[in-house]
Order: structure tokens, then C-alpha cells, then sequence
């Protein structure tokens, strides 16, 4: 009894210790929408019981290990104890109870997540390899960073262009896949809570820069999100070369393809037109309008050395109109 | 030359060689015939499952078989002992120990293999910024590291079992002795294959290979879906075998409930293996024939679903994890009242905790699809029935803790890896719930807290009781004991360096770091602690290489091992000398009297042999 005692005691201490330690580390980034709020209470639930298991079993076992053990010139056998069939129902019982109550506290958090809130602002969001683009149906804006007002429901629209891909910005916590196909877009809702920048990032792998496909995403106080707006709607006096620029910033063409000269999984743009490029059957070939439109609408056709084929997706003929295509070659033919 | 040819395993290989040569050129016939042209993918694919077949004609895999279906006569088992010393271990072998040791090689040659792997990665990620990878191969990297462990694990088990069980239980063999040989050998292509992915671009998709990534990647994820297809018969042949030896062949009064308790857990794995393995190998050919013949089964484009993918996939690969993990936790039950002279406590409870965790495992896979965009009524129920495999998981660790309360514990190597076990599972047990919860788990998805989770099961339930579990039998095998010294470096090395990676990984990923990325964002500030994570994987690494030169060093120069050097009640230690003999407990037959765990009851015997006289008059009646 004194030793059952003594490690009661054990227990008790390090499950505070470790509790305190868990949550004064600081495990989880800045919660910055509601839910994080709710999904961050579940986790402070489960590094209670964490760090109660935790002690529970480590401090009987390491008492037991100490205390009884074969001393050195001994060699006795341990006491016969076989089993305890009420024991047995009570660590059966007691886990089982606790298992159905903490489903039925996860099943309750899973709900608060999801309240709906019927004015959200709905935004399309689209993921391709290897970019995210975001389309305001309401205000007729497509953006590549997304702008959110703060303490408002967003309802994310999502679907993807090619392979699976998942929507994940940590200070909100929430995740929800992206899968292709026009039957299965998938929604999610959250409500950012803070004003500031956070990075949105593919959570599922989605190959080739998959580690690279993250898009800025700001939370803005509603005044601003409103001026955001008005600037981004105000998109008709631009010329070919800016349009061109808005349109290749905002479909995730410069995921792959640099403006800076850089490499990537793509030729970079910067001094592309007119240069001189080997093909992969060896023929050469000067870039010119001609070859750069082919080269968007049946990207598999004429690989330039060094790169490989089935990386660029063939769906930009559906995409862009042909104006648009025009002021892409445009934008692609001013970097110099 | 002649002698080179008479070695199976040479005679296999160069078999595959050439059958892999002549499937190119069948099928290239074909196409030719047909008017099509040179294709490389379908070409592949063809070339290597001939090379698969060849490998096994050459070996003489098929040869009794053959002669059987024609008729001629074929030796029995315990007569067909053809080869002896190191010689038998390269051949098509029935004697279920060598083929033990055999799954043992293999999975410890891929062990070494597929840690290398991850080493090469590791120094990738050891600071932010590309600098030794590209993307396609630090995939390739990836998947390639988890799916050969996959397989390490997968024959490691089998060494186990297949060394182990007719000595717990007293036969004289497995039930099947040709199948048994047929479901080791196939691993060796099997592997070939898997690791030949590498040459053929390699894949992007890491070892869960989701559509539609699948199917427009490199076409190196043919060779990953032959192999794993390959390995997968091993595995369900292997299990039949097992499930039939330990209900059909044990000795006289030995009734389920005086099992050794290893058995019961090696039971339940192959009751999962035989019935789930289908599932990941269907689902895999699937995409296969969507790449090759174009059916759209996955495509959303093409009518098909992406996610049907994933529920085919994870009813498999749920169950595995358990598959991985019950032989381990088993080690650990068989062996703690060894080392403790105590008997294992609540015998009955264990037991039917494995099967109850086998039964738990079919219910769960939706767990790993809660962000996926399943249904949404799924998601609740899933919940439940994950957070139900707490309870006999629960029941394991109090049984070990009460059979360590009050035992009189003694630390040699063996023990040292059971209670290492005990603290590594334990602390992937315990970072289960949160990823089972539903709204938790939309966070941790995808992230380093899952990597660091599923490292500590696969240590803890696998890989600390292998090492257990060979420092335990070792002497078994080969008639010396390991050395005491060396195996307390790599142990005394490798557990806080094992640590130090898994509580780093979860550190990350908890705070933002994804799964599956060969570069971060330097702003997190997570450099200093891949760093650190990629130290723990070097130290784990050096631990292991301390482990093989003891294995090989001992062999020759230990300590000679004689009589039941542990002190155990269980038969193969208590009535065999060591190494243990050819025809097992031929002469040494023995009935069940007892208990298997009564330590510390004087007087109690698990064990008897029956005396000759006896044996004729059961034989007579």
C-alpha cells in the first residue's frame, strides 16, 4: 500500500509538471480565426489527458524498475500475481468511457468549426500545379493573394485543375483537400480573427514544387478590404502588357516560369522572346509570338531541351480568351 | 562457373536478368505485329513481371510443384534437407529456420537500405534551401524510404514468426513448407523491382501514391506498384501458412489460452494480413491499368474518383500499421516475465486485446481521409471507431505495467529493447488521439506531428522489438550469445537519439512544417531544429551499423551459449540445446502441463517431454 501511495503522489506532481511544460512551450502558432480558438481548446483537452497517461505509465514503470528490482547478489522471482479480472474490467471500462466522451467533445468541436454563417463572402479558390488563384464572384476580381476582411465568414469554393492539393494556412487550423473534378468541389469556412500576413501552403503532396506552392494570404480590417477593391476593380484602363501581367500573376504561370531569369520547373520568361532554344529532337528555333502561342495552348509539343514534358497543364485554351492569350505574349515579350 | 550456376539464388538472379529481357521482346513482337510502335511504360511493366517469374523458375521454386502435377515422386519436407551450413541459407529451402533467417537478412539488408534513403534526405532538410536534391528525387527518396521499410517490417514479422512459431508451439515445421520457401522468395524480386523505380525516373507521389499524381508522374511508380504487388503475395501466402500451423500443428495439451503469448499476436496479424493485403494490391493495379490502358478509374475527368482511391488504399494500410505493430507488442509480452520472473499479468486479457485490435482495424482506415472530402457523415463515426483502439492498446500497457509491478526486473540487452519498446510505443500511443480527433486533426494532416506519431508506432511497436527480439534469440540460432557490451552502445545510442528526431519532428509540425517537402521557408525558424532531427537520424544510424558488427562479430567469437541461458519456461529454450536442431523436437517431443508465464510458482512446469514409451502406445491406439 505505502508504495501504491508513494506513486500516487509521483503520478500527480509529473502530470502537473507535465501539463505545465506542454503548455507553456508554446506548441501551436498564433490563433487567428475562430475555429483555431475551438480546435485549440480540444488540443489543450488532449494534452491534459497526454500528460496524465504519460506519467501514470512512465512513473509506475520506472518506480517498479527501481524499487524491485534484482538487487545485485540476488536472484529471486518476482511475487505470483497471475491477473485480476476486476482490475482487468476497470482499465477496460474507465478507457472506454473516456474514449466515447472525448469522441462525443471532438464530434461537438468538429460542429462549432462548422457553424455556418449565411452572409459569408464566397471566393473560388483554384489550385494547379503549382499555384493558388482566388476569384471574387462578388466583386468580379481574380487575385493571387488572398485578401480576407477580418471577423467576417469566408466560404472557400475549391476545386483544382490537375492533382490533389490541400488548402492549409496553420494560424486557422483548418485544412480541406482540393480535388479535381467538377463534382467535387469541396468547401471550407473560416473566420480570420487577426489582422496580419500569413503564408497559405499545399498540404498534400502534389509533386514537382509542391514545397513551393504557397500563396500570401491578408487579413485586413473591412475599410481596407474595401479599398483593395475599389483599386483591383478599376482593372479596365490598363494596357495589353499590364493586363498580361495581372493575368500570368493571378493563373499561377509564375509558379514555374521566373521573371527574374532564375531557373525553375519552366524556361523563365525574362529575355525568352527572341532567344535562340534548342528542341529536344535537336531542332533550333528563335521564339517569336508563333511559337510561345503553340507553346501555352499544346505545352507538350515543342520541349525545349532540359525540361520535361506532362509538367504544364494543356487546359489553357479553355481558360483564356484569345485577347488574353495576346496580352500574356505581350507581358512575356516586354521582360527584357 | 558450374559451381557459381548451382547456387539458387545466383541461378535466380541471372533468371530475372534474362526473363526480364525476353518479356521486352515478347511484348515488343506483339506491338510490332500489331503495327504499334516502341512504348517504353507497358514495356517495363511487362519486362518485369516476367523477370519476377523467371527468377522463381530458376530458382527451383516450381520444380516440385511441376513434378508433382506430373506425377513423379517428391521428397517430404523433413527429408528434403539438400544443403548444409551457409550454403542453405542461398537456396529454395523448406526447413521453416532457415527461412527465418532468410526474412531476417532481407529485412535487416532493407532496413539498412531504406535508412539510407531517408539519410540522404535528411541532409537535405538539415537546413533550408535546395542543395543536393531535386524535386523528383528527394520524392523518390521519400516514398522509395517508406515503402522498402514497409517491406523491412513486413519481412521482419515474418522472420519472427516463421523462426519462431513451430519452436513456441512444438512442430515440426510450418504447414506448408513449399509455400513457406514460395512466400520468401518472392520478396527478392519483389524488392529488385521496388528499388529498380530509382532507374526509371522515379515517382512523385511518395508511398501512398494518391491519384491523379499517380497517374501523371514519372513511370518509375510502375516498378513501385509491381514491386509492392510482388511483396503483397509474400505477405498473404505467408499469413495462410501461419494461421494454419498455429491452429492445426501444436503440441499434445496445448489449448489457445497456454499459447505462448507471441502466437496470439502473430495469429492476429495474419488473421489482417490474409484478408486486408488484397485491398492495396488491387488498388494499385488499378492505377496501373489506368496508366497503361487508359481506364479512368480515378480521373474525375474521365468519370472516375480520386477519393474511391484512398478508401481502397487505407482499408489496407490501416490494418498494416497493426499488422506491423502486434508481433512487436507480442515480443514484448513474451519476453518481460522472462526478465521480470513474474507471469505476464491478465494472460486471457492480452490475448484477446490483439484480436480485439485486429477487429478495431477494419473499422478505422476513414481516419486518414478526414481532410480528404469524404462524406460528411463519415467523419463522426470514423472518430469513434479510432479512438476505440485506445481501449486494448490501454489494456497492453497496464497488463505490462502490473506484470512489472513487483517483478524482480533484471536488465540485459533483450530487456533493455522490451522497455524501450514500452516508452517509445507509448509516446506514439499517446500522440494517437489528437490526430483521431477530427477538428484536431484538420491541423495536424500532413504535417511532421503525424511523421514524428507514426515513427514512434513503427519504433516502438517494430523496431526496438526486433532488436529485442534477435539479442533474445540470437543464441538460438547461431549457439552464442551477442555481446553484452555492444548491444548496450547501440541501445544506450539509439533510443535518446531516436527521441530527440521523433519529439523535433512533432515540435515542427505542430508549429506549420509539412510533410513530404524538400525545402522550407527560412522564416519559420524550423532550420536548427531539422538539424537536429537530422542528427538523431545520423546517431540511430551509426547505432544500427554498432548492431550489425556485433551480429556478424559474435557469430563467430561469442560467448559460447549453453542450455536455457535466460532461464525461460518456454519450450525451445527449456527442451532444445542451442543452435537449435535440424528437425526441431524430433526425439524432444513434448506435451503441455502447465502454464507458460507461472514464474515464481515453484514446482509449475510448462513443459514435459513424453517419454518414447509413450509415444508408441499414442501411436499404437
Amino acid at each position: 500500500m505505502k508504495h501504491i501511495a508513494i506513486v500516487t503522489v509521483l503520478v500527480a506532481l509529473l502530470t502537473i509538471v507535465t501539463n505545465y511544460f506542454l503548455l507553456s512551450v508554446g506548441l501551436l502558432p498564433v490563433e487567428a480565426s475562430t475555429q483555431a480558438t475551438i480546435i485549440d481548446k480540444l488540443f489543450n483537452t488532449h494534452f491534459f489527458i497526454i500528460s496524465f497517461l504519460f506519467s501514470l505509465i512512465s512513473v509506475f514503470m520506472i518506480y517498479s524498475l527501481i524499487v524491485f528490482r534484482n538487487k545485485k547478489g540476488q536472484d529471486e522471482d518476482g511475487k505470483f500475481v497471475t491477473g485480476s479480472t476486476k482490475l482487468e474490467i476497470l482499465w477496460t471500462i474507465i478507457p472506454l468511457a473516456t474514449v466515447i466522451s472525448f469522441s462525443y467533445l471532438g464530434a461537438k468541436s468538429l460542429a462549432e468549426t462548422r457553424i455556418i454563417n449565411p452572409q459569408a463572402m464566397t471566393i473560388n479558390v483554384t489550385a494547379s500545379q503549382w499555384a493558388w488563384s482566388f476569384e471574387y464572384p462578388d466583386f468580379e476580381i481574380t487575385s493571387n493573394t488572398l485578401y480576407l476582411p477580418v471577423d467576417n465568414q469566408v466560404n472557400l469554393q475549391m476545386t483544382s485543375l490537375d492533382v490533389i492539393h490541400s488548402f492549409w494556412v496553420p494560424e486557422f487550423r483548418v485544412k480541406q483537400d482540393v480535388l479535381p473534378g467538377e463534382n467535387l468541389v469541396k468547401e471550407l469556412r473560416f473566420t480570420p480573427s487577426i489582422i496580419g500576413d500569413y503564408t497559405l501552403m499545399c498540404a498534400e503532396l502534389c509533386g514537382g514544387a509542391h514545397a513551393y506552392m504557397n500563396s500570401p494570404v491578408k487579413v485586413v480590417s473591412e475599410a481596407d478590404f474595401q479599398s483593395w477593391v475599389d483599386l483591383e476593380s478599376k482593372a479596365d484602363d490598363l494596357n495589353p502588357v499590364q493586363k498580361g501581367e495581372k493575368l500570368v500573376k493571378n493563373n499561377g504561370c509564375i509558379g514555374c516560369h521566373t521573371l527574374d531569369g532564375s531557373a525553375s520547373v519552366g524556361p523563365t520568361w525574362l529575355g525568352l522572346s527572341g532567344s535562340e532554344k534548342s528542341l529536344m529532337d535537336g531542332e533550333k528555333i528563335i521564339v517569336d509570338d508563333k511559337y510561345l502561342m503553340s507553346s501555352i495552348l499544346n505545352p507538350n509539343q515543342d520541349i525545349v531541351q532540359n525540361f520535361s514534358p506532362n509538367i504544364m497543364p494543356s487546359i489553357y485554351a479553355d481558360l483564356f480568351s484569345k485577347e488574353e492569350l495576346e496580352d500574356i505574349i505581350a507581358f512575356i515579350n516586354s521582360l527584357h | 562457373m558450374k559451381r557459381v550456376w548451382s547456387i539458387g539464388i545466383i541461378r535466380g538472379l541471372i533468371f530475372q536478368l534474362f526473363g526480364t529481357g525476353i518479356g521486352v521482346i515478347f511484348f515488343t513482337t506483339i506491338r510490332t505485329i500489331l503495327g504499334l510502335g516502341w512504348k517504353t511504360e507497358p514495356t517495363i511493366v511487362v519486362g518485369g513481371l516476367f523477370g519476377a517469374i523467371f527468377f522463381l523458375i530458376g530458382l527451383g521454386a516450381f520444380t516440385d510443384w511441376w513434378r508433382a502435377a506430373l506425377g513423379q515422386e517428391v521428397l517430404e519436407p523433413h527429408e528434403a534437407h539438400k544443403f548444409n551450413g551457409i550454403r542453405r541459407y542461398f537456396e529454395f529451402t523448406l526447413d521453416h529456420k532457415v527461412i527465418g533467417i532468410q526474412y531476417g537478412v532481407l529485412s535487416m539488408i532493407l532496413l539498412s537500405v531504406g535508412g539510407s534513403l531517408a539519410l540522404i534526405f535528411r541532409v537535405e532538410l538539415a537546413s533550408s534551401g535546395l542543395q543536393i536534391l531535386n524535386f523528383v528525387q528527394f520524392n523518390t527518396l521519400v516514398g522509395l524510404h517508406g515503402m522498402v521499410l514497409i517491406i523491412s517490417i513486413l519481412t521482419g514479422i515474418s522472420a519472427v514468426s516463421n523462426y519462431l512459431i513451430p519452436l513456441l508451439i512444438g512442430a515440426d515445421d510450418m504447414a506448408f513448407p513449399r509455400l513457406n520457401a514460395f512466400s520468401f522468395w518472392i520478396a527478392i524480386p519483389a524488392s529488385l523491382i521496388l528499388l529498380s523505380a530509382m532507374f526509371f525516373g522515379g515517382f512523385e507521389t511518395g508511398w501512398t501514391a494518391y491519384p491523379p499524381l499517380s497517374v501523371r508522374g514519372p513511370m518509375g511508380i510502375q516498378m513501385f506498384f509491381l514491386g509492392v504487388y510482388f511483396a503483397g503475395w509474400s505477405s498473404i501466402l505467408g499469413s495462410l501458412n501461419l494461421i494454419t500451423t498455429i491452429l492445426k500443428m501444436r503440441s499434445p495439451g496445448m489449448k489457445m489460452f497456454r499459447l505462448p503469448i507471441l502466437t496470439w499476436s502473430v495469429l492476429a496479424t495474419s488473421i489482417m494480413a490474409l484478408t486486408a493485403t488484397q485491398l492495396i494490391g488491387l488498388s494499385f493495379q488499378l492505377v496501373m491499368f489506368e496508366r497503361l490502358l487508359g481506364m479512368g478509374f480515378f480521373t474525375p475527368s474521365e468519370g472516375g474518383n480520386p477519393v474511391l482511391f484512398q478508401h481502397l488504399f487505407w482499408f489496407y494500410s490501416h490494418p498494416a500499421v497493426y499488422i506491423f505493430i502486434l508481433p512487436g507488442l507480442g515480443i514484448i509480452s513474451e519476453l518481460l516475465p522472462v526478465f521480470v520472473r513474474k507471469p505476464l499479468f491478465g494472460y486471457k486479457w492480452v490475448a484477446m486485446s490483439s484480436l480485439a485490435i485486429a477487429l478495431t482495424s477494419f473499422l478505422v482506415w476513414g481516419h486518414h481521409m478526414f481532410t480528404a472530402g469524404i462524406e460528411e457523415y463519415l467523419r463522426v463515426p470514423f472518430m469513434y471507431s479510432t479512438l476505440l483502439v485506445a481501449v486494448p492498446t490501454g489494456v497492453k500497457f497496464f497488463s505490462w505495467v502490473a506484470t512489472l509491478w513487483q517483478g524482480k526486473a533484471r536488465f540485459p540487452v533483450p530487456m533493455l529493447f522490451t522497455l524501450g519498446a514500452i516508452i517509445v510505443f507509448l509516446m506514439g500511443g499517446l500522440t494517437g488521439p489528437p490526430a483521431g480527433t477530427v477538428s484536431t486533426d484538420l491541423h495536424l494532416h500532413d504535417t511532421y506531428f503525424i511523421v514524428g506519431h507514426f515513427h514512434d508506432t513503427m519504433f516502438g511497436g517494430f523496431v526496438f522489438p526486433i532488436f529485442a527480439a534477435i539479442y533474445y534469440w540470437y543464441p538460438k540460432i547461431t549457439g552464442r550469445k551477442l555481446n553484452e557490451t555492444l548491444g548496450k552502445i547501440h541501445f544506450y545510442l539509439m533510443t535518446p537519439s531516436f527521441l530527440l528526431m521523433t519529439f523535433g519532428q512533432m515540435r515542427i509540425g505542430l508549429l506549420g512544417m509539412r510533410r513530404r517537402i524538400a525545402d522550407y521557408d527560412p522564416n519559420l525558424g524550423f532550420d536548427s531544429t531539422h538539424l537536429l532531427i537530422t542528427i538523431g537520424g545520423f546517431l540511430i544510424a551509426i547505432s544500427v551499423l554498432v548492431f550489425f558488427v556485433n551480429l556478424i562479430r559474435s557469430a563467430k567469437k561469442g560467448e559460447i551459449a549453453e542450455g536455457n541461458i535466460w532461464n525461460s519456461r518456454s519450450p525451445e529454450w527449456s527442451l532444445l540445446p542451442s543452435p537449435a536442431p535440424i528437425n526441431n523436437y524430433e526425439n524432444r517431443e513434448f506435451r503441455v502441463v502447465g502454464n507458460p508465464y507461472d514464474y515464481g510458482l515453484t514446482g509449475s512446469k510448462y513443459v514435459e517431454l513424453i517419454k518414447s514409451e509413450e509415444i508408441k502406445n499414442e501411436v499404437e491406439s
